[in-house]
């Protein structure tokens, strides 16, 4: 497993590629461009973020990378595979509290994703659902229902449950949007924790500037309507030590100016 | 600006006053005692649901048999007492038994085959959207209809009997389950779809694993409403019909008491509809309910 790890590691080979994608989607009235040409590539073990304005595609991007939905045009693969249906190798978690089955307590949501695929046995299974659920710090809640949980701990237990199965990589869709400020830097910070300890492989869709250079390595920011690239920034070195830092500062700005002074540019050309 | 007149209403004037900030440890609190304490016994008995009912059961069953006293016609309303003798009695030497078995058997009968019926049109269904489509047409169409007024056509297609009976019970399921279920499936998260999907899930095991449990509430309430059409329908038309079959179930029972003018054997055969309810809507609903929506918080 290490030695499997460690030659992936050495020649560095792109985990996922998005090329040239052009994403539309209809809704009862309208065809919408979600996102035209967009392309980049992820590397194992790269916490990788999507930044845009509403509008900008990027949940639409998440799931086209997901595979429910097809390109219109480019290609999206995986280990060099084409992506044409959802699949278990790329865990989804989700904003909504709802993606918990309410039917299943705390330890038989982590089961599941494991038990249904069989891609563990069920000894196996349990074992690592509960010391996920340990990791996670809610091995008091292993027999709770999810309605019983506070909406940190349900979005703990989303995490816990993707962690568990150890897929290729994680597609995370605005997962701490729906917390309480506190909460939520609560669980940038555990999510920082778990990849520290497990090296996996995210990508990640948010609209906060502040999110994206703390939780990110690397941050694609595109610009709205349709979605295309403006561009992809570095924020490996950038963590909750460096808040206050001058070059946090910096990026936030930029990534500002980028995002924003667009429109400014736009309306004096216009002029 | 400097806020010297007197009724002056500039903002700077609504200010508040500065005042010190302060930082101290909580006051203590060991005079409120136990923070989570029991409530009295009275009150708990108060909150329980059975007994407040048990006691409305007891003043109705009280008015009854005094009212029934005071009027002195058992004709026309016998006492509750002996509504009851009556009651045990046909209980005790298997008549009730009997009848409420014929009339049980239909019923089961009747009601499994519309949740198979249901359960085979939604899935056509949600499968497909011209299967809604046709779903949706017969149900507008069909659920109005009263399940009595279809009894006579089913007597010239199927004669007196059980089969008529099955077809009259299966008409009033069928409409009602598939209804709730399909509305089930359709209010389902999204995300709860999706991450279905996610897992691979794909055909018979998505729905059994996730549209299913997910649409559980709904579904709940189909059968119990199906179960509730079920049941008047059969008794409703087992007092019509059920005179020239061999063996009656309890609505011939009723019918046959009437004709003999036997009220408080009329009044028996009403008691046990009653209890059949009863039991099917507190005890065997109301298990299924606890065990799963109310466990999982999807219904409260």
């Amino acid at each position: 497993m290490t030695e499997q790890t460690q030659t992936t590691a050495c020649d560095k080979p792109d985990l996922l590629k998005v090329d040239d994608v052009t994403l539309q989607y209809k809704t009862p009235q309208h065809l919408v461009t979600a996102t035209y040409k967009v392309g980049f590539t992820v590397q194992e073990s790269e916490r990788y973020v999507i930044l845009g304005p509403s509008g900008c595609g990027k949940s639409t991007l998440l799931k086209a990378v997901g595979g429910f939905m097809a390109p219109v045009s480019g290609t999206i693969s995986i280990h060099g595979k084409s992506i044409s249906a959802p699949g278990p190798d790329r865990m989804m978690v989700f904003q909504e509290f709802e993606q918990l089955m309410p039917w299943k307590t705390v330890l038989q949501n982590v089961e599941f994703p494991m038990r249904a695929t069989k891609k563990f046995g069920r000894a196996e299974s349990r074992q690592r659902a509960l010391s996920m659920i340990d990791r996670v710090k809610l091995g008091k809640f292993r027999d709770a229902y999810p309605h019983m949980l506070s909406g940190g701990m349900k979005m703990r237990v989303a995490l816990a449950r993707a962690m568990a199965f150890e897929p290729s990589m994680l597609l995370m869709d605005e997962p701490f949007a729906a917390l309480d400020a506190l909460t939520r830097r609560e669980m940038q910070e555990e999510l920082l924790g778990l990849w520290e300890q497990f090296r996996f492989t995210v990508l990640f869709v948010t609209h906060s500037i502040e999110e994206a250079i703390l939780v990110g390595s690397r941050i694609l920011v595109l610009s709205p309507h349709p979605g295309r690239v403006r561009a992809e920034l570095d924020a490996s070195r950038l963590g909750f030590g460096e808040v206050d830092s001058a070059e946090f500062g910096a990026l936030t700005k930029r990534i500002h100016g980028l995002l924003f002074g667009q429109k400014l540019e736009a309306v004096a050309k216009g002029i | 600006m400097s806020g010297a007149s007197l009724d002056t209403r500039t903002p700077q004037s609504r200010a508040p006053q500065p005042r010190p900030e302060f930082e101290r440890e909580p006051i203590d609190a060991s005079g409120v005692g136990d923070v989570e304490r029991p409530l009295g016994f009275v009150e708990r008995l108060t909150n329980n649901d059975a007994v407040r009912r048990l006691a409305i059961l007891l003043v109705l069953g009280l008015i009854w048999e005094l009212y029934a006293r005071w009027i002195d016609n058992p004709l026309i309303l016998p006492t509750l007492g002996a509504t009851l003798t009556t009651f045990f009695g046909d209980l005790m030497n298997g008549v009730l038994i009997d009848r409420v078995a014929t009339s049980l058997r239909s019923l089961l009968l009747g009601y499994f085959s519309g949740i198979f019926l249901a359960a085979l049109f939604t899935t056509v269904a949600v499968s497909t959207r011209i299967g809604s489509d046709v779903l949706a047409t017969l149900t507008a169409m069909f659920n109005p209809v009263p399940a009595i007024a279809l009894l006579p056509l089913a007597l010239i297609w199927f004669g007196l009997g059980t089969p008529s009976l099955v077809f009259v019970i299966v008409h009033s399921v069928l409409w009602a389950v598939a209804l709730n279920t399909l509305t089930g499936f359709r209010s389902v998260p999204e995300t709860l779809r999706m991450s279905g999907r996610n897992y691979g899930l794909q055909g018979i095991r998505y729905v059994a694993l996730i549209l299913i449990p997910a649409a559980f509430p709904s579904i709940l309430t189909g059968l119990k409403i199906g179960w509730a059409f079920a049941w008047r329908t059969l008794i409703a038309a087992e007092l019509v019909f059920g005179v020239s079959s061999r063996s009656g179930g309890l609505g011939w029972y009723i019918f046959e008491a009437r004709s003999e003018l036997e009220t408080d054997r009329v009044f028996a055969g009403l008691l046990a509809v009653i209890l059949i309810g009863l039991i099917v809507e507190a005890v065997i609903f109301r298990f299924i309910e606890r065990r799963t929506v109310l466990r999982w918080g999807m219904q409260r």
